[in-house]
């Protein structure tokens, strides 16, 4: 049992703001009482539930590919072996362990690996099972997975529901990821998808109607999470348009977009580059359906991975580094390119603004969260910088002054003094994600909730105390104090099983058996051995 | 002037990153027998396996047979290093200023990734002489390296910017994916040389084995490289008066890449 006297608490989703009241756990859940057991003195320090990372690359074959491929980012951060820790490498792109320590440590308890392809679904679990202490969940990657796409195209709405459900059940996946929809079809035969209306190769599906119908998926199958969608033309001038006639195209159905930052610019080409923030975070501020992520710039090293293969492609022509870039039979593609943010590059500064601009002009805290779209826009350990940047607009126009000027003349940042208040931190860290992701358990303080509690000194630099929490609690256990840690336990993995009707295995096998390089018995991940520490999260049907 | 001498050989290979006059400046002897090295996975102290004698001044003498001691003056900015004897892996590596002088072999990565500084190996260099780690975009940048024998593998690959000069051979993969500088080679250039390259001279006194990627461009008397050997010459390397005289051979290359570099091959006499 643990009880947290004397803190200033802020729980969004109790609506507790900065009040000093007692937490207590015991069990590993959040209780209103706990009269005996350990007690911590939060006297002037923060109590927030633990924090929530909605979108990182953390597990799975591209993780791994952007390992292997920066020998020189292993250099930069190396962790030794402690006689309770394991030994770490790398700066972006994480060792397992290394990554499950610096989110416990930045006050994390639970992280969403942003897309894994179905097919590599044992290989996320394998990694995710080794990220110590914290909780987890995957994305599984469909917009361009051959049976959605057959089933759009022969307009068979009820199989296409089945199969998403078999599909999130066999690969012990968390939500629907969709990326760049049709486009990574088009890129297996070397070609792209420029608007909602260009079709599919394989079949002729158009991004538009592979949007709208898994969203009406995820409402019929009462999935936890909505549809999660890094939108078509990623990276391109001007692709605020196709992000924006996304949003409308599902109309009043509920949709995330994922880095809206990468899918917020205006302009026709690098020359008249420049922000499309105001456009987005207007669309997003008259439509309660729709939630983003930052996905922030962070200048520095990052090592970019993502399933869009051509949007990759195009970034190796650009930038001239190393690549990879490769392709899952019958599902997805992925490419990664290590890359770096510069301060002096006008684009860097604008993408870098973009972000920022999205989190200030959004009104609504609970529909728009922090992230980095982690190891893309910026390792996760920078998040301490983002928060100072949001909390204090002297600071941010200070760090204005410093980068090109173009974030100042392309965008809007310059006139933007909203401050978040340490409430709506809260929000964007920790309350919002678990509503997002339809965690019940998570994100708050309230009786019967997981006890993940970070707790902060209060510091005059933001960016100190949220880098350096002073306990972190996990399941009711202090498992981080004062950056080090003191306690190294597995966490859980959560799934939805939906439910389908069996005759979708009859209805894909025959396709399965003759285009699958692996058996249709050989598919399905066993959940014993690779959901170890497995937690449903229920589905409810409307 | 500092004096280590080693008096225990090292059973595994010693890291030894803190013999740098940076960290030696203005320390007593004891102090720096108590600096902090690694001795396989194990910590260790300095004085463990080298007696220390004089005061902390930028100067510092290693007297022994260090073969086994991996990054020695590592990262140094400022003052002067010289081993009497051969030198492990990693001599140099990253530094940004002074003076490392070697009289008898280096290890593999002497001089990798330095940003400024000398380095002169009287015996041979191994393999990754003024390069890029693995991964890395760039290898040295700014300062010299000479070698009065001959070097392994991946001579000054990535280089950004400086001079190596070798007075014997070179490996395979001489100045491969060079970006931008200079390399001299007095004896053979091992298979590859310049492979990747995109700008930066390769210079020989024998015939190369080229690429297929690299193409003849003219033959002419390159005034850069006038200013160069003299400037060598200026610093103590030997340059024999008809390298001055005699025509040079010139190959643009590597197509594959920007196509910007040249090796030039002395014409003979």
């Amino acid at each position: 049992m643990l009880r947290i006297i004397n803190g200033e608490v802020y729980d969004p989703l109790n609506g507790v703001n900065g009040e000093v009241r007692d937490v207590c756990a015991a069990d590993g859940k959040i209780v209103s009482e706990a009269p005996d057991g350990k007690v911590i003195d939060a006297q002037g320090m923060v109590v927030m539930p633990g924090g929530i990372e909605f979108h990182a690359h953390v597990a799975g074959g591209k993780v791994n590919a952007g390992r292997k491929m920066r020998p020189e980012d292993h250099r930069e951060m190396a962790i030794p072996r402690t006689p309770l820790t394991r030994s770490g490498v790398g700066h972006t792109v994480p060792s397992t362990f290394a990554t499950g320590y610096h989110f416990a440590q930045l006050g994390y308890t639970t992280v969403m690996e942003a897309a894994g392809p179905p097919l590599g679904a044992r290989h996320v679990h394998e990694e995710l099972n080794d990220i110590p202490i914290l909780d987890k969940g995957f994305f599984v990657l469909m917009g361009n997975n051959y049976f959605v796409l057959k089933f759009i195209a022969e307009g068979d709405f009820a199989r296409l529901k089945d199969y998403v459900a078999w599909l999130l059940e066999a690969t012990g996946g968390y939500a629907i990821k969709i990326v760049n929809p049709a486009g990574v079809d088009t890129w297996k035969w070397g070609r792209n998808v420029n608007s909602l209306d260009d079709p599919a190769d394989t079949f002729p599906v158009t991004p538009r109607q592979i949007v709208v119908n898994l969203a009406r998926v995820q409402q019929e199958l009462g999935l936890p999470h909505t549809i999660h969608v890094h939108c078509n033309n990623l990276g391109v001038p001007g692709n605020a348009q196709i992000t924006l006639q996304t949003m409308q195209a599902v109309g009043d159905l509920p949709i995330h977009v994922t880095h809206a930052q990468f899918n917020g610019y205006g302009g026709t080409g690098w020359g008249d580059f420049h922000s499309g923030a105001p456009e987005l975070a207007a669309y997003v501020n008259e439509h309660k359906n729709v939630t983003v992520d930052m996905g922030q710039v962070v200048f520095g090293p990052v090592t970019t991975m993502t399933a869009d293969g051509p949007w990759q492609y195009r970034l190796y022509q650009l930038s001239g580094h190393k690549w990879v870039n490769c392709d899952v039979e019958m599902e997805t593609s992925a490419g990664i390119v290590p890359y770096r943010f510069s301060k002096r590059n006008a684009v860097n500064a604008v993408q870098w603004a973009v972000g920022l601009e999205l989190a200030l002009l959004i009104e609504d805290p609970w529909r728009v969260f922090l992230t980095t779209d982690h190891p893309n826009g910026g390792p996760f350990h920078a998040y301490p910088d983002i928060i100072k940047l949001l909390l204090d607009r002297d600071h941010r126009a200070e760090v204005l002054e410093g980068v090109h000027r173009g974030a100042q003349k392309r965008s809007s940042l310059k006139d933007l003094h909203r401050e978040y208040s340490l409430f709506e931190i809260a929000i964007i860290t920790r309350a919002g994600p678990a509503r997002a992701l339809g965690l019940r358990q998570k994100g708050h303080l309230g009786p019967g909730a997981d006890a993940d509690i970070a707790i902060y000194s209060k510091a005059a630099d933001p960016k100190e105390m949220f880098a350096r929490p002073r306990y972190v609690i996990k399941a009711g256990e202090i498992v981080a104090q004062d950056g080090r840690i003191v306690q190294d336990k597995p966490g859980r993995t959560f799934y939805v099983a939906p439910g389908y009707d069996r005759q979708i295995e009859s209805a894909i096998r025959d396709d399965f058996e003759k285009y699958y390089t692996v058996s249709f018995e050989n598919y399905p991940v066993q959940f014993d051995h690779y959901l170890p520490h497995r937690v449903a999260v229920s589905c409810v049907r409307e | 002037m500092t004096t280590l001498r080693l008096k225990t050989w090292p059973a595994v290979p010693l890291e030894a990153e803190a013999i740098t006059p940076d960290r030696f400046v203005g320390k007593t002897s004891a102090e720096i027998e108590a600096l902090p090295v690694h001795h396989g996975n194990q910590e260790a102290a300095l004085g463990d396996f080298f007696a220390v004698s004089g005061d902390g001044t930028p100067d510092i003498a290693i007297e022994g047979d260090l073969a086994r001691v991996k990054l020695i003056g590592a990262g140094m900015t400022q003052g002067q290093i010289t081993v009497h004897g051969d030198a492990g892996m990693h001599l140099g590596a990253a530094m940004s200023g002074g003076r490392i002088g070697v009289h008898g072999n280096a290890g593999d990565w002497a001089g990798a990734e330095m940003r400024g500084g000398q380095i002169y190996i009287r015996g041979n260099a191994g393999h990754g002489l003024g390069g890029a780690y693995r991964g890395s975009p760039q290898g040295m940048n700014r300062g010299l390296i000479v070698v009065a024998g001959s070097a392994g593998n991946e001579v000054g690959s990535a280089m950004r910017r400086g001079v190596i000069v070798v007075g014997g051979n070179t490996g395979d993969f001489t100045g491969a994916f060079m970006i931008a500088g200079s390399i001299l080679v007095f004896g053979n250039l091992g298979e590859r040389a310049g492979a990747g390259m995109k700008r930066g001279s390769i210079i020989t006194y024998q015939t190369p084995k080229l690429l297929p990627t690299f193409r003849y461009a003219c033959t002419y008397r390159p005034v850069f490289l006038r200013l160069l050997l003299r400037e060598l010459r200026s610093l103590g390397q030997e340059i024999a008066e008809e390298w001055f005289e005699r025509r040079y051979r010139r190959y643009c290359g590597d197509l594959t890449a920007f196509g910007k570099g040249e090796i030039l091959a002395w014409e003979g006499p």
